[in-house]
Order: C-alpha cells, then sequence, then structure tokens
C-alpha cells in the first residue's frame, strides 16, 4: 500500500523547495561545472591569467563575444594523439583499475562470504570492522604502504630476516605497487556491497540445493555466487569509476613509468600549466568512463525506484 | 433525521491498473459500531485510508458531518485511527504517546494548558485500564497493553469518528473475546462512532451493529449481522459469514404452474418459494448447517422438512459446544450439518452412518448470484 | 540458519582484517619509534609529537581542516537529508532520474575531474580561491554521502508512525521533526560524521579547490611525504586516526543518549 510520508502531502511550494535546495547545488556545483572543462578544452593555452584565451566577457560586446567562439578549436584534443604520453595513460589507467578489480574481488568476496556465514551476533562488530579503515585517512593508507613496500621497508626487512628472500623485493615504484595500494584503500567498497548480496539471499535456497543433493561447494557456485553477482557488480563498479582517474596512489607508490591518466592531468595542470589540455584530457576520461558510469547510475537508480 | 456522520459519496480509487475501491456509497451514522468486512484486497483498507484523509479519491466525495473532505489533509479532519501495528511512538513515554495529538496545535483542538492535558492523559489512562503505567515506554508493555495506549491515543482528541484497522488480529484468543467487550463498552461510553475494519467475520458480527460485506472494491451487502447471516444476498456473502450450504438449482413451473425449485445433486424438488426469477434459470440454495435436520430414521425428521434425501457420514468434528459432520448425500453433494451438543437428541451419528436429511422452505435462502 | 563457522571462514576472516588493519597499525606504532628509521626500533618515544606541535604550519594547516570540515559536514548534512527525504518519500516526479543520478554520481567521480570543474567554475566566475571555495567543494560531494546513509534509514522506517502523528493532528513539517527526525538522528549524525571525515581527509579536491592562506593538512602531509618519509608524519597521521575515533565514539554515545531519552 502507498504510504505517505509528511512531505507527500505537504504545500506544493513547501514540497518544490525540498527537493529544489539540493537539486540546484548539485546542478550549479556539479553538473554546471563540466561545461566549463568542455569550453576550457576548447581553449589554447595562453600566458595570461587565467592562463586560457579566449576569455569570454559582455565587456566588449556581443560581436566580440560571437567572434571570440570562433577562437574554440579541437587543439588541444589534436595534441592528446601527438604525445603518446596520452594514450598510455589512459590504456595504463584502464589496465591497473581493471587488474586492481578483479585483485580487489578475489580477496573481498571471500571476506564478504565469511561475514555473511558468521554467527550473527558477531555481524555488527564485523560489518563495523570492515568499515572503519574507510573513516581513517586514505592519504595514510597509502602511506602506510611506502613503509611496508620499500626496499628498505618492513615487507622485505621481514622476508630477508626470515631467509624467504636473499634479495630484496623491488615491489614499491611499480605498478603492483600501485595495484597494492589501489586494492587496499578501496576493500570497504567492495566488502560491503557483496556482503549485503549474500546476507539478503534467502538462507533456504541453499538449504534446498544441499536436499536436492549439491554438495556445499556446487550449492555455492550454482546458487550464492550466482545471485550474489549484482552485489559484485555494484562493488566492482565503486572500485573501477575512480580508480581509472586516481592520482594519490600512482603518485606514491608507483614509479616514474607507470602511467596513469590522473597523474597525467595533475602534471598537465600544475606542473605545465595547460589547463586546456588538462580540460581536454578530463573530458577524454569521462567519455571512456560513461559506459561504465551508466552501468553503475542504473544499477544505483534501480535500487531507488519509488515503491508507488 | 440527523445528516450522517459520513457520507461517502460514488468514491473510487485507483492504485496503478489496480481499482481499490469502485464507486463506493455508504453512510454512517454517529454514535455507531460499524464495520467493513472483507477478505484482502477488497478494499476495504483503501476505503478507510480515504476517510482517514492518507489517501484522495480520484473521483466521489467524502463529507465528515456534511463538510467536503476534498483537500482537507489527516490533521486536520475530526477523524483519528488506531493502527493495525499500534503505531506507539517508540521514543516517547505511553503519557506522551496519549497526549501527543493534545499537544499538536491542530484544527479543533483549542490550545490545551500543560495541566489540562495531564489531566486529559490521566482520564484516558484509566478508561484503557492503564493508570499508573503512563511513565512506561512502548517497548515495556504487552501486545494488549500497547493496543490500548493506542485506543487511548486516539481518543485523546475527542474525534467524531474512531477507525479501527484490524484491531483484534494480532492479539489471541482469549485476549480477543475480552477486548471486544471493552471496545464496545467503551464505543457506548463516549458515543464515538467506531468504525473497524477487518477480515475476521467474527469480530465483525460480535462488535458491529451494522457491517458492509465488501469485495474487489464493492460492497457486496450491507447490513445487521443477522441481515448478513440470515439472508446474504449472493454466494460471496453467504460463504463469507459463517458456514453455508450451497445447493445449484433450476427454477422452473410446476404442473399447476406454482414456482418450484429442482435440485438434481443431491436430487429433491421443493415448491412454493417465493422468488423473482423467470424459469429456466439456474439459482442457488443456501441452507446454513444448524437448519439441517438428520436423524437415521426418515420418519424421524420434523414433519415440517419440505425438502428431504438421503447420505452417509463422511465426517464429523466434536467442537465442545457443537458438532458438526459431512454428509456425502445421494446424488454427490458435500453436505454440512451441524447442531449444538445441549444434550437434547437422543441418536448418535457417526462415520459410515447412512441418514436422512432435511430443512423447510424457510431456511433456504435463493441466491440469483 | 548458520550452521557454525568452518575453520576456513574463520582463517579467511582472521587474514583479510589483518590485511586491512596491519598498515595501519604499524603506521601508529612508529609514530612512538624513537628511532627514524623503519627498520629498526629505538625504543618508545613521544618526541616525534612534540616536534609536530613545534611545527606551527602543521597546526595551522590543522585547523584549517577542521574549520572547513565542521562547517561543510554541517551544510552536507542538512542538503543530504533533504535529498534523501526526497528520495524516500515523494514518488515519482519530473526529474526524478535526474535527481537521482547528481547525487549518485559524485561519489564514483574521479576526484580530479571533480577537483578540475569546480576550479574551472570559481575561476570563470573570477572568484577568489580560498577557504569558501574549499568549504563549498566539500559541501558539494559531501551532501551525496549524507543522503545515501540517511536515505538508507528512511527507506527502512516505519511509515505508519508518521502517518499516526499526522492523524493526531501533526502537520508534516511538525511530524517531520517530532517523529522522524528524532528517529533517523543517529544516521543523521553518521552522516555528518562521515562528511565530516572525508572533509578532513580530501587530498585532490582540495589541491584544486584551495588557494594562498587556506592549505589543508593533507594538503601538508603530501608534502611531506614527497620529500621523504619521517616519522612525524605517522605522528599526525595517529593523531588524526585518534580525532576519528573519538568522533565517531561521541557519535555513537549521543545516538544511544536519543534512544534512552525519557520523553
Amino acid at each position: 500500500m502507498s504510504g505517505q510520508g509528511p512531505q507527500d502531502r505537504g504545500f506544493g511550494w513547501g514540497r518544490f523547495l525540498i527537493i529544489a535546495m539540493p537539486l540546484a547545488w548539485l546542478v550549479l556545483f556539479f553538473a554546471a561545472p563540466f561545461l566549463f572543462v568542455i569550453k576550457i578544452s576548447l581553449s589554447q593555452a595562453a600566458q595570461q591569467r587565467p592562463p586560457y584565451e579566449p576569455v569570454f566577457d559582455l565587456s566588449q560586446g556581443w560581436d566580440a563575444f560571437v567572434a571570440r567562439l570562433g577562437e574554440l578549436s579541437l587543439s588541444s584534443y589534436w595534441s592528446l594523439l601527438d604525445d603518446t604520453l596520452y594514450i598510455d595513460s589512459y590504456i595504463g589507467s584502464l589496465k591497473l583499475a581493471g587488474l586492481a578489480t578483479i585483485l580487489g574481488l578475489v580477496v573481498a568476496y571471500p571476506l564478504a562470504l565469511s561475514m555473511a556465514r558468521a554467527p550473527r551476533a558477531w555481524r555488527p562488530a564485523l560489518i563495523a570492522l570492515a568499515i572503519a579503515p574507510f573513516w581513517t585517512s586514505f592519504l595514510i593508507r597509502v602511506y602506510a604502504w611506502i613503509t611496508i613496500l620499500k626496499d628498505e621497508g618492513l615487507l622485505n626487512h621481514a622476508l630477508l630476516s626470515l631467509g624467504v628472500i636473499s634479495e630484496p623485493l623491488h615491489i614499491f615504484a611499480t605498478d603492483w605497487a600501485v595495484l597494492i595500494g589501489i586494492v587496499y584503500s578501496y576493500m570497504p567498497f567492495l566488502i560491503l556491497p557483496i556482503y549485503n548480496a549474500i546476507d539478503r539471499q534467502d538462507p533456504s535456497l541453499v538449504e534446498a540445493a544441499r536436499d536436492l543433493g549439491a554438495t556445499a561447494s556446487q550449492a555455492f557456485w550454482k546458487v550464492t555466487l550466482p545471485l550474489s553477482l549484482p552485489g559484485v557488480m555494484a562493488g566492482a563498479l565503486l572500485l573501477f569509476i575512480p580508480a581509472v582517474g586516481e592520482f594519490v596512489v600512482p603518485d606514491l607508490l608507483g614509479g616514474s613509468d607507470t602511467l596513469m591518466i590522473g597523474r597525467t592531468l595533475w602534471n598537465e595542470f600544475f606542473a605545465n600549466r595547460d589547463w586546456p589540455v588538462a580540460s581536454a584530457v578530463a573530458i577524454v576520461m569521462l567519455v571512456l568512463l560513461l559506459i561504465p558510469l551508466a552501468l553503475y547510475e542504473r544499477n544505483e537508480t534501480k535500487s531507488m525506484e519509488p515503491r508507488r | 433525521m440527523a445528516p450522517s456522520l459520513i457520507r461517502i459519496d460514488g468514491v473510487t480509487k485507483r492504485f496503478g491498473t489496480t481499482l481499490a475501491v469502485d464507486n463506493v456509497s455508504l453512510e454512517i451514522q454517529t454514535g455507531e459500531f460499524f464495520a467493513l468486512l472483507g477478505p484482502s484486497g477488497c478494499g476495504k483498507t483503501t476505503l478507510m485510508r480515504l476517510i482517514a484523509g492518507f489517501e484522495t479519491p480520484d473521483s466521489g466525495s467524502i463529507f465528515i458531518d456534511g463538510v467536503d473532505m476534498a483537500g482537507v489533509p489527516p490533521n486536520r479532519r475530526p477523524v483519528n485511527m488506531m493502527f493495525q501495528s499500534y503505531a506507539l511512538f517508540p521514543h516517547m513515554s505511553v503519557a506522551r504517546n496519549i497526549g501527543f495529538g493534545l499537544r499538536q496545535a491542530g484544527h479543533g483542538v483549542p490550545g490545551l494548558g500543560k495541566t489540562d492535558i495531564e489531566a486529559r492523559v490521566r482520564d484516558l489512562l484509566r478508561l484503557v485500564q492503564m493508570e499508573g503505567l503512563g511513565g512506561r515506554r512502548p517497548e515495556q508493555l504487552s501486545g494488549g497493553q500497547r493496543q490500548r495506549v493506542a485506543l487511548a491515543r486516539a481518543l485523546a482528541r475527542r474525534p467524531r469518528l474512531l477507525l479501527l484497522d484490524e484491531p483484534l488480529a494480532a492479539l489471541d484468543r482469549k485476549l480477543r473475546e475480552e477486548t471486544q467487550f471493552e471496545l464496545m463498552q467503551v464505543q457506548r461510553e463516549l458515543g464515538v462512532s467506531f468504525v473497524i475494519v477487518t477480515h475476521d467475520q467474527d469480530e465483525a458480527m460480535a462488535m458491529a451493529q451494522r457491517i458492509a460485506v465488501m469485495r474487489s472494491g464493492t460492497i457486496e451487502q450491507l447490513g445487521s449481522a443477522r441481515d448478513l447471516y440470515e439472508a446474504p444476498v449472493s454466494k460471496f456473502v453467504a460463504r463469507f459469514i459463517g458456514d453455508i450450504n450451497l445447493f445449484d438449482v433450476r427454477m422452473t413451473r410446476g404442473a399447476d404452474g406454482e414456482p418450484m425449485i429442482v435440485s438434481t445433486a443431491p436430487q429433491f424438488s421443493c415448491r412454493g418459494i417465493a422468488d423473482t426469477t423467470m424459469s429456466g434459470e439456474d439459482v442457488t440454495i443456501a441452507v446454513r448447517p444448524e437448519r439441517v435436520k438428520m436423524s437415521k430414521d426418515k420418519s424421524a425428521l420434523p414433519a415440517v422438512c419440505d425438502v428431504t434425501f438421503a447420505g452417509e457420514i463422511v465426517d464429523s468434528a466434536y467442537l465442545g459446544d457443537t458438532q458438526v459432520w459431512r454428509i456425502k448425500a445421494d446424488g454427490g453433494a458435500l453436505v454440512r450439518v451441524s447442531a449444538s451438543n445441549s444434550g437434547a437428541g437422543t441418536e448418535t451419528f457417526e462415520r459410515g452412518h447412512r441418514v436422512h436429511l432435511g430443512f423447510d422452505r424457510s431456511a433456504m435462502q435463493v441466491l440469483t448470484r | 540458519m548458520n550452521r557454525g563457522l568452518r575453520p576456513a571462514h574463520v582463517a579467511v576472516l582472521v587474514l583479510g582484517f589483518a590485511f586491512l588493519y596491519v598498515p595501519i597499525a604499524l603506521v601508529v606504532l612508529y609514530s612512538f619509534n624513537a628511532s627514524r628509521l623503519v627498520t629498526v626500533w629505538g625504543g618508545f618515544s613521544l618526541r616525534w609529537y612534540g616536534s609536530l606541535l613545534d611545527n606551527q604550519q602543521v597546526v595551522d594547516s590543522a585547523w584549517i581542516s577542521l574549520q572547513v570540515a565542521l562547517i561543510s559536514a554541517s551544510a552536507s548534512t542538512v542538503l543530504g537529508t533533504l535529498a534523501a527525504i526526497v528520495l524516500s518519500r515523494f514518488g515519482r516526479f519530473r526529474g526524478r532520474l535526474a535527481f537521482t543520478s547528481l547525487i549518485y554520481a559524485p561519489l564514483v567521480m574521479p576526484e580530479v575531474i571533480m577537483g578540475l570543474s569546480l576550479l574551472l567554475l570559481f575561476v570563470a566566475f573570477d572568484v577568489d580561491r580560498g577557504f569558501w571555495t574549499l568549504t563549498l567543494a566539500h559541501t558539494t560531494f559531501g551532501m551525496c554521502f549524507v543522503a545515501i546513509v540517511v536515505q538508507a534509514r528512511l527507506a527502512g522506517f516505519d511509515r505508519s508512525l508518521e502517518e499516526a502523528a499526522m492523524d493526531l493532528g501533526a502537520s508534516p513539517v511538525a511530524t517531520f521533526f517530532q517523529i522522524t527526525l528524532p528517529l533517523i538522528a543517529p544516521s543523521v549524525i553518521a552522516g555528518f560524521l562521515l562528511a565530516f571525515t572525508i572533509s578532513l581527509d580530501d587530498f585532490v579536491i582540495a589541491s584544486f579547490t584551495t588557494g594562498p592562506g587556506a592549505t589543508t593538512l593533507p594538503m601538508r602531509i603530501y608534502s611531506q611525504v614527497r620529500l621523504g618519509v619521517t616519522p612525524e608524519i605517522n605522528a599526525i597521521s595517529t593523531l588524526m586516526i585518534g580525532t576519528v575515533v573519538l568522533l565517531v565514539a561521541t557519535g555513537l554515545l549521543i545516538s544511544r543518549g536519543f534512544r534512552r531519552q525519557p520523553v
């Protein structure tokens, strides 16, 4: 039955205001800015403040404004093709984000499964444990891995003194360190959706499978896993999409040859002061992420469907 | 004649493609104990919510005390509701719950001072026999106690009409009976109109003065418990209220032109049934189980029986105060017979016994739908 | 149904959570290491905390970060709660899909893109970057986190409580403040804390949207880390972790208090 909450029957304008305030904010400060990114990406770098031209203003009349429109060009986009740096960065990002997603799922799924099979009494504590790292600083957590993975870091120190290896493992400043860093940082985002998906399953489904002759392992592969896939998808997207544009992890844990597009954008913007190219990089990144973003949005908005 | 308290006029409500309430018109009087009875999905809950103001009709109007309720939100209607789940506010004590409505600057409730509110809350606690428990929190109360608090809370604003949503559903049988009488007593004392919404016909019959039996969004029949039981207008109502025997028969005219009914399974015929139907039409005869007389000896059946046939007992159930049998009549139909165990009967009946059944004209209700 | 936890499950839990927590524990541990080197334990010492307090830049940036976090989290909580109400109570309306998309997108959008776009917005309108642009930026993505936390609670909220309140004479607004809000308060607080920590912790967006004079703590830490690993960073990390733990504990206590309130 459709229940009407307090705001359903409020005054028309009251309801309008409640929708309008957050909506206006987000349109203004999240959506609209993308228009500026597009506009800058069509401009050229210049030695002035702001460091691009054309700069639009109506102070010199409408005709000047229209004339300036003609100065927009796609040159920034073409320059992305000039230097293999950009293409390599995009590929590098997609590759590392993809690998991190797979690796992350391999680590997170068993953990989420074990959480879902744990006694009810343990659950609040387990969920808190899974979320808690998220509350500690992202930066700190990445930093922690520096001290662990360095050639003279804790990991090598431990392995060397145990005699497991004779030479330090060169992990720091390689793609592997970045992989570990990304997987580690996004763990809570992976664990929770998978846990929820498994926890929500009717336990009698597995029991029915067992009753019909399946072994525990078969019951898992044929019943539990397939039904948990929406959660897996949700977690995977929650890692993949932001990881493509990740900056901190590759910058702190990666080497100079670790090419990720977030880092490239940063350098382009802060080091080279080339705002138009940085903007073009951003737009192309956004385009690359359109399909994952659409999948993500569809997943989330479907669960948000109002029940009448 | 005084105008009705509630007048529902041609109200229709749709949810998507489902027609929940279909052109319903109904009047409820002041001080009446009324029931909306029907199976789940019949529209009774929707109708209740329309009266309370939680839904708006797609067409039609609802008048309370002569005032059209279109556009009037629930917090401004002189109607209060006791929710099926009680909906007690968990973060407030019993006293705060009951006084909640009195603290709202609302329609028709002049600003009550703090002492007035406290006094009224105390009165209400007394009314529902919960004195001294004002400081408790809902989680500390039993189911029955929670219901009393819900009732007290709903009565605090002295509404003209109280809607009760499945009031006895959550209670066990003994508590149910006690509560039935208490509700009726409170209603009489206060003179408030009560409308209960329920799927339980025992509840409705025990408490309500008038009952509207609903089905698929419309009112099948409106009447007192006796009207519904003894003179149902359709098979649905006959089956829904109490137990019933239904015989499919055909209307014909006898050799002398008199209307008569003919049944093939079991085989019998009967004259003199008052009817308005055409000859040749198939109708249903409804007979309550307690109106069917049973005997192993045909001649022992009361002489007034206009219809008799024979059969074999296939099942019996002892219910303490009554006993119920199922008889497979010759010709195939299953007939239910019940009798009270008052000790008056001399025969004993058991599975396998051959018996003769009979009932008289007055026990038969002709149903055309 | 729990047929008991298999040893394999327990092992996975232990290993998994160890993986998550050992790095953090190491950071905290080594903040007390008298020796500068990570491979040598020089005994327990608070010297790094001492030198931190002498470092005026660090203290200033910590103060800036706290202020930004407090203000932006407060604004995020208000806007996010409003958004949550829309998502869970308003049924269908024109533009609902756009609204929902706008709430969910910032949660996954790469920070470099969000930071860049906001900066370009500020530049286009010739707004000086600094404390307030930073706060504005943090409010923007903070509200999305608050929205999903509060929305989850509202979705499971017993609507008949709100209906009962309205039935008893409370206007929709009165119902919200007397019934709904007190009962969802723990979630609202959790949302606030979440927005607060995310703001405190943010590096990338802050780098784009802040200006001279409003350098945040993560930015300081970051520039320090680029120069090299020093235990002072451990010390400040431990302090940040401690602050968040304190906040969460306080939040939990307040939530408990809401439920016990002898109204």
